[in-house]
Order: structure tokens, then C-alpha cells, then sequence
């Protein structure tokens, strides 16, 4: 100790209670025996007989995952009016900036969505989307999903940006084409319950009134 | 008559025809064999491989040919031009020139001649080989050195003491085979082989042959030249265009070459697996050429799984092994069987032959065990004989806390 002292200016791993600590030796056996080294070639042989993994993708495509990130649709309710409220979440939510959205207001005379207010023009860059999700995930009616589809490629940069009539999903059994009037005796917040299931026929004529 | 008799008779256009069909020959092998062995490696990938051009993709090797006839022909400005433009074509030449001797098939008769499907026979036809393969080098030293860029440089260096090393212990593997046949003219060498294969008699031979024809042509595990990793694309980084496809060519040709050169060396050449020569005979004698080019592939095969198999060694380690492994292993083996051959040709008896191969069997395994034992004992590490550090360190994993004790003043 006063050895120590004497000698070292700096405290030793012995000083410090070091020595204390179990530390397991190294081991190291070296290369691998020949005959397992040589296992490597059986592995590359059997594998030639393996089936392949490769899709032959043009002629065969294989289903997504279930929750893949495809090209985005827009939704309607049951009865065909749009869920877009052109309230812009997503374009603000979207770090690649490739989503832009005005909105207009609806009128009894043209109503689009439930509500006040509906997306008169909504774009989308795939140039620029990343699909990430985010878009889905600030869109406060679930007007805004992803699909499974992942064909997007093109040869302009304008077949690229999708505009609403793109991306609008189809009209399906028992929607009206909008514009028309929201379904009798319902309000939007009705429509968000999910109280409608269908168009009602006077819905059929406001949107033939308007059409006049 | 041999062979080379029978070569003698040929008529100038038969020689003309032959040139050709040897020329043709190695063009076609080249490109079946890159895309066989991209099918293959992408077999052992699972994987499909190239499937698009042409059936099974067969013409795909074709198609990145004109791919790369098409383009654009650059010269770095600091090359050395005239070298730069004769290093491809020297590495082409030579890989074609070594096909000349090989023996492809026996007798044959071709539009009314009796010949062999062998160009020329050299009474020393594999040193002939030999020296056309040393000749290849200079394309690939030269092309690595006129490029004016430093990997390239440094490729073809590596290419180079690669290449040379490595033909020291081919042709140290080769001699066993000039003892035992007493010739160095391939079809004497594969008539020497009608009762059995010199890859059974010498079998150490045939697997240094093996291992250093792969080290011989750049190939995986060996293809330290062209380790993407370290030096781009080594001595034909700034190649581009033809030149490029004529460098692409002459490794192939080059495997081809040297799995031919093992065929007729250690396989037996053209004549039949033993037990099936009676199909020598088929065909008017033509089924010998299948023979030859079903072991080619077989040794193509080899390489290509190796390439699937192996991982690329390092520098160092291959150069250590070439020159301390397979170099010494050879000379030895050659001491052994030259005495083995004279003892039996001056009449040894069976017991005096039987017991100095025994004496030597027992020297090898001596050898081998005081080795491994040497090299157990270094791997040994010694316990706590470095200097512990003075400064407090991690926790060992496992170890159990260790308590910092007060800081003495």
C-alpha cells in the first residue's frame, strides 16, 4: 500500500478492487474442422434443388401484405356523397409534400359531402409520396385509406399526379353519384355514425333536379 | 499410329477448318458458360437466374455482348494508349492460342479424312500451355499499369503475383504427371491414361492442379483481382466497351481452357468413364468429343460452385497458402513419386515399393500431428498476461459488479 504510493501516481486495477471481477478466458478453437467446413458445399448443392423464391413478376403477382401502402382512394358514404371535407390535415400531415387539396363549401343546390365544407380539387404527386401513411392517419373522416395497388409507374411526370377523379373510389350497389342532397331527416353527424346505409329516392331526384 | 501421326496427314484446309471450329468452339463456350453459371450460382441463391432472352434465357450472355459492343469506347487521358489497346487483345489471344493442343476427341473421320479433333500436336504440349497462360499475365499486368489509375494498378499487380504464384505449384502438380506418363504431349498423355485416371494414381496432384487452376484463372475464392470491395473492378476498371467484353472473354475462355487442360491431364481426356468404352465407338468414333466436354463441364460445374460456396479470401492468406502450402506439398509429392517410378522401373519388388510408401504415410502423419498440436498450444491464449489497464473499464459480460474502491491520494 504504501509501496503503492510511493511508486504509481495512478491507482492499479489492484488498487481500483478490480481483480475482483470474474472475467470468463477467451476461447478460440480456431478454423472449423475440414469436414465442416466442407458442409458448406452440401448447403449451395441441396440448395440448387430447393423451389425458388423468385416471382416471375409480370406474369405472376402475388397478393400484397393485407395493410401494404398502395395508391390512395377516396371514400364515400353509403349513399354516395363524398367523405372529403377538403379540410387539408392531410396535406399539412404530408412531410414529402405531395398532397394538395382546396376545399369549397357545399350548397343546397351542389353538395358534394355531408357537412359544410367539400374537396373541390385534391391532388396527389406519386413522385413525391413516400407512402407513408401519415396522410391516412391525420384524416379526421376516413376519407383518405390506401389500397393494395402498386402499378404506378408511368412515363410523364403529369400521369403521375393524380387528380380526385383518380383517386375517388367507384360508386358502388345503392350509391348515387353526388352532387345531391344529404339523406332526408339526417344530419353529418349521422353520416360519421354511420346511420346511413343507402340513398334514399328523393336523394335520386335532388340530384336529377340539380342536374337540370 | 498416334496421334500425332495421324495430326501429321491432315491437309491444310482440314487444319484452316479446324482453327475455326476451335475458334468458334471457345466463343460459344463462353457464352453458354456465363449464362450457365449465372443460372447455376442463381440456383444456389434460389433465385431463377437470367430467363428472359431468348429459351431458358439461353442468349442472354449474346445480348450483353452487343450491349457492350454498343458502348461508348473511352480511353482515360492518362493511359498509355497503344498498351492500353494491346493488353486486351494479348489476354484474348492467349486464352485461344492454349486450346490449340488440347486433344478433344479420339479418331474421327471429318468429310473423308481420318484425323482428331485436336488442332496440333506438340511433343511438349502442356509446357506449350503453360507458356501461353504465362503470356495471358502480360494482358492483365499490362492493361492494370497503362490505365494510369491507381486500382487498376494495384488489380493488376495483385493479377499478376496471383497468377505467377499460383502457376508454380500448376506446373510443380503437373510434373507427377510427366513422370508417370514419360511424355508431355497431351495425346500421349491421355493414351498413358486408357487403364486408369492420373486422378487416381495421383490423386495429391489432381487436387493441387484443382485448387490452383482456380488461383491460376482469378476466379472465387480467388478472385482477389477483381474484389469489388477493395479495388473497384481491379485491372479493368477503366475498361469499357470491347475492350471489356475481350477481357470478360478471356476469363472464360481461360476457365474453359484450364477445365479442359484437367479433363485431358487427370480425367483421361476423350475416352469414356471406366467401364463404358465401348461407346468410344459410337457415332464413327464422335461420342469421344461428349465424353470430353461432359468432364469439362463437370470441372466447370466445380467452379461455379465454388464461386456459389466460398467466400473470397484475403490477400495475405491466399499468397501463404499458394506459396507455403501447395508449393512445398508439391515438391514433396513429386520427390515421392519420382522415386516410386524409378523404384518400379528398375524392378523394385512389390515389398520394397509397399514399404517405402508406408514409411512415407507415416512421416506425413507424423508431420501433421506435431502441427496440430503446435498450433493447439498457440491457441491457447495465457491467462491475465496482458497489462492491466489503470483506468476503470466496462463490465466484463457475466462478470459479476465489481466495487470501485475509494480513490487513494
Amino acid at each position: 500500500m504504501s509501496e503503492n504510493m510511493n511508486n504509481e501516481v495512478e491507482p492499479t486495477r489492484r488498487d481500483l478492487g478490480l481483480e475482483a471481477v470474474t472475467s470468463k478466458p477467451v476461447v478460440n478453437d480456431g478454423p472449423a474442422s475440414f469436414t465442416t467446413q466442407l458442409l458448406g458445399f452440401w448447403v449451395t448443392f441441396r440448395t440448387m434443388f430447393k423451389k425458388v423464391n423468385t416471382v416471375s413478376y409480370p406474369e405472376v403477382k402475388e397478393p400484397t401484405a393485407p395493410r401494404f401502402h398502395g395508391r390512395h382512394q377516396l371514400n364515400r358514404h353509403p349513399d354516395g356523397l363524398e367523405k372529403c371535407i377538403g379540410c387539408e390535415l392531410c396535406a399539412w400531415a404530408c412531410p414529402a409534400d405531395a398532397i394538395y387539396v382546396e376545399g369549397e363549401s357545399n350548397t343546397e343546390e351542389h353538395r358534394m359531402s355531408p357537412g359544410e365544407r367539400f374537396g373541390k380539387v385534391y391532388q396527389i404527386n406519386y413522385l413525391r409520396c413516400i407512402f407513408c401513411g401519415l396522410c391516412i392517419e391525420a384524416c379526421p373522416t376516413r376519407a383518405l385509406t390506401m389500397t393494395n395497388e402498386y402499378e404506378l409507374a408511368d412515363d410523364s411526370r403529369s400521369k403521375l399526379i393524380f387528380e380526385k377523379e383518380d383517386l375517388l373510389a367507384p360508386l358502388r350497389q345503392g350509391m348515387l353519384a353526388p352532387p345531391h342532397a344529404m339523406y332526408p331527416g339526417m344530419d353529418d353527424s349521422n353520416y360519421y355514425k354511420g346511420d346511413v346505409l343507402g340513398f334514399h329516392p328523393s336523394q335520386e331526384t335532388s340530384s336529377e333536379v340539380k342536374h337540370d | 499410329m498416334t496421334t500425332a501421326q495421324l495430326l501429321g496427314q491432315d491437309p491444310g484446309w482440314l487444319i484452316a477448318v479446324k482453327g475455326v471450329l476451335v475458334f468458334a468452339l471457345c466463343v460459344v463456350l463462353t457464352l453458354l458458360s456465363v449464362w450457365g453459371e449465372r443460372r447455376i450460382v442463381a440456383r444456389m441463391q434460389m433465385r431463377l437466374g437470367p430467363n428472359r432472352v431468348g429459351p431458358f434465357g439461353l442468349v442472354q450472355a449474346l445480348a450483353d455482348g452487343v450491349k457492350l459492343a454498343l458502348k461508348e469506347d473511352l480511353i482515360p487521358a492518362a493511359a498509355d494508349k497503344i498498351v492500353f489497346v494491346i493488353a486486351p487483345i494479348i489476354s484474348a489471344t492467349a486464352c485461344f492460342m492454349s486450346f490449340a493442343v488440347i486433344p478433344m476427341s479420339g479418331p474421327v473421320t471429318l468429310v473423308g479424312h481420318k484425323t482428331a479433333m485436336q488442332l496440333t500436336d506438340l511433343p511438349v504440349g502442356v509446357l506449350y500451355i503453360l507458356a501461353i497462360a504465362s503470356i495471358g499475365v502480360y494482358g492483365i499486368v499490362l492493361a492494370g499499369w497503362s490505365s494510369g489509375s491507381t486500382y487498376p494498378l494495384l488489380g493488376g499487380l495483385r493479377s499478376s503475383a496471383q497468377v505467377i504464384s499460383y502457376e508454380v505449384a500448376m506446373g510443380l502438380s503437373l510434373v507427377a504427371v510427366f513422370i508417370y506418363s514419360g511424355s508431355m504431349s497431351t495425346s500421349e498423355i491421355v493414351a498413358a491414361q486408357q487403364k486408369w485416371w492420373f486422378a487416381v494414381v495421383l490423386f495429391p496432384s489432381f487436387v493441387i492442379y484443382a485448387i490452383s487452376m482456380v488461383g491460376e484463372t482469378n476466379r472465387a475464392p480467388f478472385d482477389l483481382a477483381e474484389a469489388e470491395g477493395e479495388l473497384v473492378g481491379g485491372f479493368h476498371t477503366e475498361y469499357s466497351s470491347l475492350k471489356f467484353a475481350l477481357f470478360f472473354l478471356a476469363e472464360y475462355v481461360n476457365i474453359v481452357a484450364v477445365s479442359a487442360l484437367a479433363t485431358t491431364l487427370f480425367l483421361g481426356g476423350y475416352h469414356a468413364l471406366p467401364g463404358l468404352g465401348f461407346t468410344e465407338q459410337w457415332l464413327g468414333g464422335w461420342f469421344t468429343l461428349i465424353w470430353f466436354f461432359a468432364k469439362v463441364i463437370f470441372f466447370f460445374f466445380i467452379f461455379v460452385w465454388l464461386r456459389g460456396t466460398l467466400p473470397r479470401m484475403r490477400y495475405d492468406q491466399f499468397m501463404k497458402f499458394g506459396w507455403k502450402v501447395l508449393i512445398p506439398v508439391s515438391l514433396f509429392w513429386i520427390m515421392v513419386v519420382a522415386t516410386l517410378r524409378v523404384m518400379s522401373l528398375n524392378g523394385a519388388s512389390r515389398v520394397t515399393v509397399l514399404g517405402f510408401a508406408s514409411v512415407v504415410v507415416l512421416i506425413v502423419l507424423g508431420i501433421n500431428v506435431a502441427f496440430d498440436s503446435v498450433k493447439k498450444r498457440a491457441r491457447i491464449l495465457p491467462e491475465d498476461n496482458f497489462d492491466a489497464p489503470t483506468f476503470a473499464v466496462p463490465q466484463m459480460p457475466g462478470a459479476e459488479s465489481a466495487q470501485l474502491g475509494e480513490p487513494r491520494v
